[in-house]
């Protein structure tokens, strides 16, 4: 479980966070969701230790992530997945060798088995084809993809979603919600999605929440938020269901 | 006071910076006993590293070389003693103008592209991606850029001074009528009469360089790592890994002539 208690964090003059709590159950998919520059990603690098809090605290499964030293917080990273905006794919690696590079660097596996691992993973975001090909050679949404298969491919018990489909054209971005769903179901994966996507939230989520001044404005499931009158949720979530 | 709270301001970020690139100098040490891992990204930076700058080492070391040998020359024709031309020529681009002329250029080509590479991942979230994958920066991408350049440095210098050498040989021919025999004889005499197997002067410069290869990668890295906000921030890297390398590279070259010729004799 990740548990975001009362964290303030200030950037120079700009206070970007200002006493948010969140709880993420394991197993579920909680979307974050607020105005640009409202502290979303701040809120994810947050939980995987790269931002520490001036105030407050993070923990997952109990323990505190803004007091851990680099060792631990490097224990702790490997029990999860990040996925970034662009991907973020090393440029002078293919994907295939994009994807190994966590179990290279740790797993201490046999060749034969990262080849598995890693043919079983590019198949699954459906990119076996593409694993010979370089990062500046593929669109934004096999960059994605790749980013997404380089976060699964430890089997992590977290996963970290940077907008996963910005800049994405609708039949990709739902390939993408189709993935996320799937690694929460099938690999009982627990994710904080961030988004401005409406689809996104509606899709991917269990629980909706919308920053506003630094911390939760509103909260609460699916069903609920899409069927909220608060002023937050219908600028977000308005519309109806899908 | 608000000239001092800019000069107080602009000395915490020279300090913060300095603090910096010691932090990653130490960190890339403690990470030498996985260098084996690297072996293969170590060898490709060596060869770019090598390829890059070779051409423009080769045509400035000539030069370098000849203009030391014309300067000098001149000087020693009005007291007719161009015959130790060689040995200062030779001396010299060993000592002083092949390792700085290398290092400068290294930083120019080599330090400029390091800067601006892992400039271009930090701001496109590739280096926070290897630190969330519990990957250290500093092992895969620091610790194979700096023993490649330490390597590389030394070497190029070798050729500089070779090169240097000729050059300075050329002119000493041409414009100065010092046979070349005799320039290769005194500067192959200056090269070998020593107790060791070369002089001290081959040692310092190797040694100069060594050093100056080790700071430019430190500095380029730390300067790539640093970068924030898009083309503007890598620029910005570029900028100052190529002016903080040549600050250093003329900082360091004194302090190791110092040490070697006035503190340890």
């Amino acid at each position: 479980m990740i548990e975001i208690a009362g964290v303030h964090k200030r950037f120079g003059s700009r206070q970007i966070l200002a006493g948010l709590s969140i709880t993420v159950p394991k197993g579920m998919n909680f979307v974050l969701m607020g105005p640009s520059g409202s502290g979303k990603s701040v809120t994810l690098r947050h939980i995987i230790g790269i931002v520490r809090p001036d105030q407050g605290s993070v923990t997952v499964d109990g323990q505190e992530v803004s007091t851990m030293d680099r060792a631990q917080l490097m224990t702790l990273r490997k029990r999860m997945g990040y996925l970034f905006q662009n991907g973020a794919l090393i440029n002078w690696l293919s994907v295939f060798d994009n994807v190994a590079l966590p179990l290279r660097e740790h797993a201490r596996l046999p060749k034969s088995e990262v080849e598995d691992r890693v043919n079983q993973v590019l198949r699954m975001v459906r990119l076996h084809e593409a694993a010979a090909q370089f990062p500046p050679s593929i669109s934004g949404g096999m960059k994605l993809r790749a980013g997404l298969a380089r976060a699964l491919v430890t089997n992590p018990e977290y996963v970290l979603y940077d907008e996963p489909n910005a800049g994405l054209d609708p039949i990709i971005a739902h390939e993408i919600h189709e993935l996320i769903v799937r690694v929460r179901d099938e690999l009982a994966v627990t994710g904080v999605i961030v988004t401005h996507s409406r689809a996104c939230a509606v899709h991917c989520g269990d629980r909706i929440g919308i920053l506003e001044a630094g911390k939760l404005g509103v909260e609460g499931t699916v069903d609920e938020m899409v069927r909220s009158e608060h002023p937050l949720a219908r600028a977000f979530l308005g519309g109806g269901v899908d | 006071m608000n000239v001092l709270a800019h000069l107080g301001q602009f000395v915490g970020r020279r300090a913060d910076g300095a603090g910096f690139v010691c932090d990653l100098l130490l960190r890339t040490t403690l990470y030498l006993p996985r260098l084996r891992r690297r072996t293969r990204f170590l060898l490709d930076t060596a060869f770019n590293a090598g390829v890059r700058s070779l051409p423009v080492t080769m045509i400035v070391a000539a030069f370098a070389g000849a203009i030391l040998a014309m300067q000098t020359g001149i000087e020693l024709r009005r007291f007719g003693d161009t015959a130790v031309l060689g040995t200062i020529t030779a001396l010299t681009m060993c000592r002083e103008m092949g390792p700085f002329i290398t290092g400068v250029i290294l930083a120019a080509t080599v330090g400029s592209s390091i800067a601006a590479e892992i400039g271009t991942m930090s701001v496109s979230d590739e280096v926070a991606a290897l630190e969330v994958m519990s990957i250290d920066p500093v092992d895969y991408l620091v610790l194979p850029r700096v023993i490649a350049l330490a390597v590389m440095c030394p070497i190029m210098t070798v050729l500089s001074n070779l090169i240097g050498i000729y050059g300075g040989s050329v002119i000493a021919e041409h414009n100065l009528g010092v046979s070349p025999q005799l320039y290769w004889v005194s500067a192959k005499e200056a090269l070998t009469s020593s107790g060791m197997l070369l002089p001290k002067e081959v040692y310092v410069g190797l040694f100069k360089s060594f050093v100056f290869g080790i700071a430019i990668a430190v500095v380029s890295c730390a300067a790539g790592l640093r970068a924030t906000g898009g083309a503007l921030g890598v620029g910005l890297a570029v900028q100052t890994a190529v002016r903080n390398s040549v600050i250093l590279i003329i900082v360091l070259g004194f302090i190791v002539t110092w040490f070697f010729y006035f503190l340890a004799g």
